[in-house]
């Protein structure tokens, strides 16, 4: 009896995570999740652009903050995501772990560099360097490598299991990484201000700038989640292209 | 309005910040979409052209 219901659990999850009903979730959240994302975006960029007040020692400049932070944030928060699915993967053998993997390396890399080219933007006026060797900027610089690297190896394998399986192990080994760039502006002196928002018992910063942070990153959060749906369909149409229900859905099921 | 636009006199700085930022990130959802309707274009017109070849 146990053995019984335990197989249709595992039947459901299998089914679950099946190429057609991811493929037909992802298709069906797009829409929705993007529309939330905008709607976020437009809040928050004018709460943050418009309604924040004006910081009273770097001016408008600090306006950065709210892209340079979010995009810093979601650099780590996509590692993680990149890391534990390619440690399902690697143990589970989970090809839509596999295949999340894979397709979030491209778009954290995207949120590290913009966390390194609005921090530069940001460092110019404020610092009066564009940029420095010091341990927050060298760490993320290195995140961006890890990230890149983790690409190349991807390219580079032709068989997409050994290359998702070479990929988790790289992923694995760079979380070390994480702790550090975190813990960075703590650990070395250094010019990067140290943590605003994450000391929760008292933010450094004022309400009415932290709102609309919040606001962004939490448009950021939605921008990674329309990303991901847009390539999984992608990547399910590309992997699954000789199955039957791929051939359906090209000639044209409407219900597919 | 020109004081929102001049940022307080860090315009070159913001501007491009919120510039790129937005042009990076329309790049990373719109690039996938297209090469989705790309894939269906593709492999409906291949298997119409199959079709055609098993009907002869």
């Amino acid at each position: 009896m146990d053995s019984h219901i335990e197989l249709t659990w595992r039947a459901r999850f299998h089914r679950l995570g099946s190429p057609p009903a991811v493929y037909r979730l992802a298709s069906k959240l797009l829409p929705w999740a993007s529309a939330l994302c905008g709607l976020c975006f437009a809040v928050g960029l004018y709460s943050g652009l418009v309604l924040a007040p004006t910081d009273y020692q770097q001016g408008e400049s600090y306006r950065i903050i709210y892209i340079h932070v979010p995009a810093a944030w979601m650099s780590m928060f996509v590692y993680v995501v990149l890391a534990v699915s390619g440690g399902i993967g690697l143990i589970w053998r989970m090809k839509l772990a596999e295949a999340v993997a894979r397709i979030s390396a491209p778009v954290g890399a995207v949120y590290t560099f913009l966390a390194l080219l609005t921090g530069s933007l940001w460092g110019k006026p404020m610092w009066g360097t564009w940029w420095i060797w010091d341990a927050r900027l060298t760490s993320e610089l290195i995140l961006l490598f890890l990230y890149l690297g983790y690409m190349a190896l991807q390219a580079a394998i032709d068989d997409r299991r050994t290359a998702a399986r070479a990929g988790a192990v790289l992923a694995l080994v760079g979380v070390i990484n994480l702790p550090i760039i975190h813990y960075s502006v703590e650990w070395w002196n250094t010019l990067h201000q140290g943590p605003t928002v994450t000391k929760f018992d008292q933010p450094s910063i004022a309400l009415s700038m932290l709102v609309p942070l919040l606001l962004m990153a939490l448009a950021f959060q939605l921008h990674f989640l329309v990303a991901l749906l847009a390539r999984i369909r992608v990547e399910i149409l590309d992997t699954e292209r000789r199955t039957a229900w791929v051939a359906d859905l090209l000639a044209g099921d409407p219900h597919v | 309005m020109s004081e929102f636009l001049t940022m307080g006199g860090y315009a070159l700085f913001v501007w491009p910040a919120y510039g790129i930022t937005a042009l990076a990130l329309t790049l990373t959802v719109a690039l996938p979409l297209r090469r989705h309707r790309q894939l269906i274009r593709e492999r409906r017109a291949m298997a119409v052209q199959r079709n055609r070849e098993t009907h002869r």
